[in-house]
């Protein structure tokens, strides 16, 4: 799960990590009010949404008096910002981040992420604040520097010291330096994140260390014991087909092209978009029925793969094991009665009652398409959706 | 012979009387699989399906002689549950949960370091061999015992693998689901040399999907020690970067963990690569001629 950056300087408030002055504001009135509050001489304007590259886009704005404030909250809020992630079709900005200006001496990189080769959480840093730290590890490996934290001790002061002499951070700063990093660790662990990244660090003319932008990612698998995550939840930054698949337990992901597959297992949905696109088809959608699919599953599954409008034909895919083919079979049938299916739609049964279901699709009098593998399948979608 | 599982496996269930845990004991136990007892906290002294239930997996190790188990505990308690078969010095323990928290299992992971205990998944379908034993959630009749060896990070991808095999007269020694989260006990370097290592397995079958590297450190493994010739297969060519694509470890993260990465560092290391999933068992059976291992492995 993603939240704002506002959100996650609220966190990392709470864990003593320090962060500039600054509120949400959801108007420009609010965005108004709130730089007088804040009463200093400049301010800088955030668009608030779940994507990176905002400030090459125009979202973030340094304002040298009130009436720049204004300007600027004008000309941001409702805007749609285009950025390298947040797709062509861009995403509309409805909250912004007010925020006292500081007088930056440095920019750093501080980042913590899970390491799957050693299974332990990382911290990484770098004196190329600023950069992206993917484009930091392309082009200057050596300027990352990392480690490896022990979950029984968790960061120990020597490693948040040995970090930030190798990134360089002045001596008159590296006791809140420290101070920060140990906080960041204590906020990763105990809010379950997925990534805690802190780009840029800065240091700034009156001896503080400060976060200037803030991107905390949490563990979805977590969150039922995380409550007061959940509550910065922004329906607004996601796709709504998968909030509607989140509520029946599906896991789905939408995808540009116009063929709408439903699978059985993560694994074997993957390979179905790739054999779709194997076959010179466009996968509309990732969709993983789950292992205890029911009829009704099925239906759901169906009317959200619908609702995508650029959905011209629909590959089912379906090894059952323990899920039973007749009990697919019986889904389809009728979520294809309820939905009033009009685009081809290509069923390939394989496992448990194979042949029970098949004989279910044949005697059920709609427009079914039987395959015999998944390459047969595959196929036969590409060219229905070709034809029609 | 196969690998970490054979007939001779006593096998306990963890949170044997939840709903799934009772209906994949009554699949095991008619498959044959020898399940000596069951646990669940407060249900001890009690009996499931004709087998005894214990209240701590301690004791139903001491009542029972058990030394494999097998876990179907809700996430929430999962890594507690497996902490606990550690500590009753278990040699297997599959994990068949999914959606453990990650930073749950950094701690398992942590805790286990110098144990003996081999864990399995989680988020895993479990380890099977065939006519002799099953642990976890796959269907048993689409295998058949023979020489094949299939090792994967996903459920159904291995469901589908080991059905074009057995449709092909080609049996297995051993399937072993390594489960699709990001930390995990096994890993395809462990399975690769348990599978080296037995007699019966003539070749190896990896299935691998985005995320990670793991794929590409079982490659250089594989490359350096393995005499047997793997195939492989990389799930999620088509994935968007960014998007978990079910399961926790499938994700394209900072452009690290992408299938054409994996497949090319697959090739360069002699692995071949099937082209789509539906060729995944003639990719290997051709494998299988050129190493004149055709008749060998044909089984059925």
């Amino acid at each position: 799960m993603n939240i704002h950056e506002y959100q996650g300087k609220e966190i990392l408030r709470q864990y003593g990590v320090r962060v500039p002055n600054g509120k949400v504001a959801f108007t420009v009135d609010e965005a108004v009010q709130i730089a007088k509050e804040l009463g200093t001489k400049v301010n800088v304007v955030k668009a608030q949404i779940h994507a990176g590259g905002r400030g090459k886009a125009g979202g973030v704005k340094v304002a040298k008096n009130i009436d720049e404030v204004r300007t600027y909250a004008e000309e941001i809020l409702g805007k749609t910002l285009v950025t390298h992630q947040t797709g062509p079709e861009g995403k509309e900005v409805k909250r912004l981040l007010i925020e006292e200006g500081c007088d930056i001496q440095k920019e750093y990189y501080i980042g913590l992420v899970l390491d799957r080769a050693t299974s332990k959480v990382t911290m990484m840093a770098s004196e190329e604040g600023g950069t992206e730290i993917e484009e930091v590890a392309a082009r200057t490996p050596e300027k990352i520097f990392k480690e490896v934290i022990d979950p029984v001790t968790g960061l120990l002061p020597y490693q948040a010291r040995r970090l930030a002499f190798h990134i360089n951070i002045p001596a008159e700063y590296l006791s809140k330096a420290v101070k920060f990093m140990m906080g960041l660790y204590q906020v990763f662990v105990e809010k379950d994140c997925s990534i805690a990244e802190i780009n840029p660090l800065v240091t700034t003319g009156d001896g503080e260390v400060l976060a200037l932008d803030a991107k905390l990612n949490f563990d979805d698998n977590a969150l039922f014991r995380q409550k007061d995550i959940v509550a910065y939840r922004d329906l607004d930054e996601e796709d709504e087909k998968e909030i509607e698949a989140s509520k029946y337990d599906l896991s789905y992901i939408a995808l540009d092209g116009n063929i709408g597959c439903m699978v059985n297992g993560a694994g074997l949905a993957m390979a179905t978009m790739d054999i779709i696109k194997h076959y010179s088809g466009d996968p509309a959608n990732f969709l993983d029925v789950g292992g205890g699919a029911t009829a009704e599953k099925v239906t759901e599954a169906f009317k959200i793969i619908l609702s995508d409008k650029n959905v011209k034909g629909i590959f089912v895919n379906i090894f059952g094991g323990i899920m039973k083919c007749d009990v697919i079979a019986e889904g389809v049938v009728q979520a294809t009665k309820e939905v009033g299916l009009t685009i081809p739609l290509v069923v390939r049964l394989e496992g448990t009652n194979v042949d029970a279901g098949k004989e279910i699709l044949a005697k059920s009098g709609l427009n079914i398409t039987a395959a015999e593998s998944m390459a047969d399948g595959a196929q036969k979608i590409v060219t229905l959706v070709n034809n029609a | 012979m196969s690998v970490f599982i054979n007939k001779n496996t006593k096998v306990l269930v963890q949170g044997i009387t939840g709903s799934t845990a009772l209906f994949h004991t009554k699949q095991m136990l008619e498959y044959g699989t020898n399940i000596v007892g069951g646990v669940t906290p407060k249900k001890g002294g009690t009996e499931v399906e004709g087998v005894p239930v214990f209240n701590t997996v301690q004791e139903a190790v001491l009542q029972t002689g058990a030394n494999a188990s097998v876990i179907y505990v809700p996430a929430p308690f999962a890594a507690d549950a497996i902490i606990e078969a550690v500590d009753a010095e278990l040699d297997l323990v599959i994990c068949i949960t999914e959606h453990i928290p990650v930073m749950d299992m950094v701690k398992v992971k942590r805790y286990m370091e110098g144990k003996h205990t081999r864990l399995v998944g989680p988020n895993c379908p479990g380890v099977i061999t065939p006519e002799e034993c099953k642990i976890g959630i796959m269907p048993g009749y689409i295998h058949k015992k023979g020489h094949i060896g299939v090792v994967s990070r996903s459920g159904t991808l291995t469901y589908e693998a080991v059905h074009q095999l057995s449709q092909a007269g080609f049996g297995q020694s051993t399937a072993v689901g390594i489960g699709g989260d990001p930390v995990n006990g096994t890993d395809f370097i462990d399975t690769l040399k348990a599978f080296n290592e037995d007699p019966e397995t003539e070749a190896v079958m990896m299935i691998g999907e985005i995320g990670g590297t793991a794929e590409e450190e079982a490659a250089e493994w594989v490359k350096q020690n393995m005499t047997k010739p793997v195939v492989g297969f990389i799930g999620g060519r088509t994935a968007p970067p960014g998007k978990r694509m079910g399961h926790a470890g499938a994700i394209i993260s900072g452009g690290k963990g992408t299938a054409e990465e994996k497949i090319n560092v697959l090739n360069s290391c002699g692995i071949e690569v099937a082209e789509t999933p539906s060729v995944m068992g003639e990719t290997l059976i051709e494998v299988l001629k050129k190493n004149k291992l055709y008749d060998k492995c044909k089984t059925h």
